[in-house]
């Protein structure tokens, strides 16, 4: 590992950092222009003109904008969240397990889809448009073209009420031993698996195939190696970056997008939360919460272009 | 090595084989089309057969069929491939892949595309070997060491550690035939190991071969389109054109006493008769002094380079790649501002930046390129791309275009027929005639000739040379022409500029610069030149005084 590398890896992570820091102006400034104000909805429309002041000047709600900005910055770098309007709770508290229940279904989900995307996407190269290629491709694009909630009721109605398998409900709390909690999960993993899979998969054979123009692939060819191999060996190597960026981009999306499961199968996740208080107008937990997808984003991306950087040879080994 | 039964030392004996192929011909039904008709062929143990030929012989096709391998839609439809005494096209993909890096082995034209960037040399070399078990990877390894040693490449113990990309262009062709050596096959089939390497590298690389293949006893099929470098590695030659058979003799007969008439044509081809003129009395374009650098001023690709054109001359620009000689092109064109000295036109300086030039400068130089089907837009017919400088330069509309789009079909000996024709449906050297078309239609000064033969087949580029040197007589056009290739240099120039690492090295006409005393470099340039002679290429490596810039 030499020092372009570490240079080009540097630069990515401070990117990150630069273009987080404006999507958190983004964010505030975007809460800013909704109407309505914040004194008004907590006190409520009765609410006297004096204590609608006095609760503005306690909120800060009176400093200017750029201050307002600096000062919730601050707090969210020292882990203070603030807290909700609606339940007066504090937001980092309430979203710390929620986050976790969101990783563990994420986690879940990640650690089927991923490795199964990718093996049936060497399998569709290797019987290319063959038998086997277009059921692989067929069956990726229905089970991604059913809208998630059908998926999920399709599975509750089969695995919960008709076999009793699984339970339909998945509501986890901090005393759920482990193995009850992935059980809770079996069915909203499944129903995530089966939309993210189809992505990846094609992404996985599109890439390989592109690959597999090359003359080192006829090399490969001619030296006798079985056609399994050869994608194994030779094709996939050079392929690691584009399918590791679409992996990046689904598993960004298990983790901020997973609202619609989260609700059918009422798991407390992070999407939940989110559209709890986006309903309630609580402000402080939707800037929270848009702050911390961001940053989900963000890393993940990073993370995808860091793997490319470190995947291609002539970065690793420089002349 | 896998069997010697009695088959009086027949290796492969390839009969009637006929292969074809599905082409999709633009604006046509798909069609079957005959790559290889009725071919015949048997090859010795330890002999090494010479197939040429120009593109389309079928010459890769012939040599991968000796693998059971058709590349693309290719497909073997009749005949027998018996290697070691058996039918290898009745073997099964089972069969075919036991044999295949086994006891065939195959050394691609551009090493560069056929090793894979993902894994170190070493682990590609001996992959075969390990794969069919000839060998433990200790005693693989140990062997592709004594192969690199023997094509003496570089640091032997330590190159396998390396990426193909860290590795030049030469010595990654040594490494491949070590790479087809390393599993002891019986035969290696050659495609044009020498083509795409620069002339001073390609000796080099061509010796190695040649011990390799001695020292080993391995049995070879070398396809090349150079007569005079299958002379040098030959037992045999078999002449191919069109996928047929049309001339198969011991090399001596071949090229000395060649009984077909387009054997006779190969053999002769690089001669074009052209005579020098003087140079004028004032050079209409001058570079003088120029310095040009990338990367902001870091990579000095041309070092303080001065060279004058004259009138209806052409200048020719050789050395290898990398010495700096489209650089010079870019130069001169503005693509590459010169960070350095100037280029006079006319008398007066003309703009170093493309940007700053008008309209009417831009047209005294064109260009023509070594790829013409990339330089040209596939979606327009040869009478748009040809009409396109008119309509741009001289505001030419209408019935008056045409008109001068057929004159200029003419003079490239192209007719009428071709103006609603695309490219994909043009040979390359209608492509190139039709790229000439267009720089002529600006009515330029100065055409800048970027390798412009270089892509093409020796007869075909023989008829573009000729066209050239008509072209020039008629219009009165001057030609800086470019290339790797001394044969062209001396058939087209009127004097000769070759460079080294960015520099001219030596300048002067045409007799002056091939009159020895040569400079070290001229002289290498010059003796790595294949010739048409038995026992050239051991002489010419006697002889050297240096080594290439390739090592």
């Amino acid at each position: 590992m030499s020092s372009p590398i570490l240079r080009l890896v540097a630069q990515r992570v401070l990117l990150g950092l630069v273009l987080l820091l404006a999507v958190s102006v983004l964010i505030f400034a975007g809460t800013q222009i909704l109407p309505g104000d914040v004194a008004q909805a907590i006190l409520g429309q009765s609410a006297t003109p004096e204590a609608l002041a006095n609760l503005r000047e306690q909120l800060g709600l009176n400093d200017p904008a750029w201050l307002r900005y600096v000062h919730w910055l601050w707090g969210i770098l020292h882990g203070d969240f603030g807290t909700a309007q609606s339940s007066g709770l504090d937001i980092a508290t309430s979203i710390s397990t929620r986050l976790k229940n969101t990783l563990f279904l994420a986690a879940c989900a990640a650690i089927v889809a991923v490795p199964l995307a990718i093996i049936l996407g060497l399998i569709a190269v290797r019987y290319r448009n063959g038998f086997v290629d277009k059921l692989i491709s067929g069956l990726a694009l229905a089970s991604t073209s059913f809208p998630e909630f059908f998926i999920g009721y399709v599975l509750i109605f089969v695995f919960a009420v008709h076999w009793q398998i699984f339970p339909s409900i998945s509501t986890v709390d901090d005393s759920t031993p482990f193995l009850e909690r992935l059980q809770a999960v079996v069915l909203p993993a499944t129903a995530l698996t089966l939309v993210v899979l189809a992505h990846m998969m094609r992404m996985t054979r599109a890439a390989i195939l592109n690959v597999m123009q090359s003359a080192y692939i006829e090399t490969a060819e001619l030296k006798g190696l079985k056609p399994f191999d050869i994608i194994r060996k030779h094709a996939f190597p050079n392929a690691i970056a584009p399918v590791v960026n679409v992996v990046m981009l689904n598993l960004a999306y298990l983790i901020v997008g997973v609202v619609v499961v989260e609700v059918i199968f009422v798991y407390p996740g992070m999407g939940q939360y989110l559209v709890d208080h986006v309903a309630k107008r609580d402000v402080p937990v939707v800037q929270a919460v848009g702050l911390i997808f961001a940053a989900v984003y963000i890393t993940l991306n990073i993370v995808a272009d860091i793997a490319a950087i470190v995947a291609n040879p002539r970065l690793r080994h420089p002349k | 090595m896998v069997d010697t039964k009695a088959n009086s030392g027949k290796l492969l004996d390839i009969r009637n084989l006929r292969i074809e192929a599905m082409v999709y011909p633009p604006g046509e039904a798909p069609k079957t089309i005959t790559l290889v008709h009725d071919v015949s062929l048997t090859l010795e143990k330890g002999k090494v057969l010479g197939l040429i030929g120009e593109s389309g012989a079928g010459k890769s096709t012939i040599g991968l069929s000796s693998m059971a391998y058709g590349r693309g839609g290719v497909r073997i439809t009749g005949g027998e491939v018996i290697l070691n005494g058996r039918d290898i096209l009745k073997a099964g993909p089972k069969g075919v892949r036991a044999l295949r890096g086994r006891e065939v082995c195959y050394v691609a034209q551009s090493a560069a595309a056929a090793f894979n960037p993902a894994h170190k040399l070493i682990d590609q070399v001996v992959e075969a070997a390990m794969l069919h078990g000839t060998a433990t990877r200790a005693e693989a390894e140990k062997r592709a060491v004594a192969l690199f040693k023997k094509l003496s490449l570089p640091n032997p113990e330590t190159i396998g550690e390396r990426y193909p990309h860290q590795v030049s262009g030469g010595q990654l062709q040594r490494v491949m035939t070590a790479m087809a050596l390393c599993s002891e096959p019986d035969l290696i089939v050659f495609d044009e190991p020498t083509t795409a390497l620069d002339v001073t590298t390609q000796i080099d690389v061509l010796a190695a071969i040649k011990d390799a293949i001695r020292d080993t006893h391995v049995a070879a099929l070398y396809i090349t389109h150079d007569l005079a470098v299958v002379a040098q590695v030959s037992d045999e030659i078999m002449v191919l054109r069109h996928g047929r058979l049309v001339e198969w003799g011991g090399t001596r007969q071949i090229i000395k006493e060649p009984r077909q008439e387009y054997t006779n044509a190969l053999v002769s081809v690089h001669e074009i008769e052209h005579k020098e003129q003087q140079p004028g009395t004032t050079p209409f374009l001058s570079v003088k002094n120029v310095t040009a650098a990338y990367g902001g001023g870091h990579v000095k690709v041309l070092k303080n380079v001065s060279v004058d054109i004259y009138p209806a001359q052409t200048l020719a620009v050789v050395g290898e790649s990398g010495s700096g000689k489209s650089t010079l092109a870019r130069a001169i064109t503005g693509l590459l501002p010169p960070a350095e000295g100037t280029v006079t036109f006319d008398g007066r300086p003309l703009a170093n930046r493309l940007a700053d030039r008008p309209k009417e400068d831009l047209r005294q130089l064109q260009m023509i390129y070594q790829m013409a089907d990339v330089a040209m837009n596939p979606r327009q017919t040869v009478g748009t791309i040809i009409g396109r400088p008119l309509e741009f330069y001289f505001g030419m509309r209408g019935r008056e275009r045409d008109k001068r789009v057929a004159e200029l079909l003419d003079e490239i000996e192209m007719g009428k027929g071709f103006v609603d024709r695309y490219p994909a449906e043009l040979s390359g050297g209608q492509k190139q005639r039709v790229c000439i078309a267009r720089s002529l239609a600006a009515k330029p000064k100065l055409i800048i000739c970027d390798e412009v033969t270089s892509a093409l087949d020796p007869l075909v580029a023989h008829g573009i040379l000729k066209l050239l040197l008509d072209l020039q007589q008629h219009e009165k056009v001057a030609y800086l022409f470019i290339t790797h290739d001394l044969a062209t240099v001396k058939s087209i120039a009127d004097s000769i500029a070759v460079m080294y690492r960015g520099e001219v090295v030596r300048y002067g006409s045409k007799s002056k610069v091939l009159t020895p005393p040569f400079d070290a470099y001229t002289d290498l340039l010059l003796s790595s030149v294949p010739e048409m002679e038995i026992g050239w290429l051991e002489k010419a490596i006697k002889g050297r005084r240096m080594e290439s810039a390739g090592n």
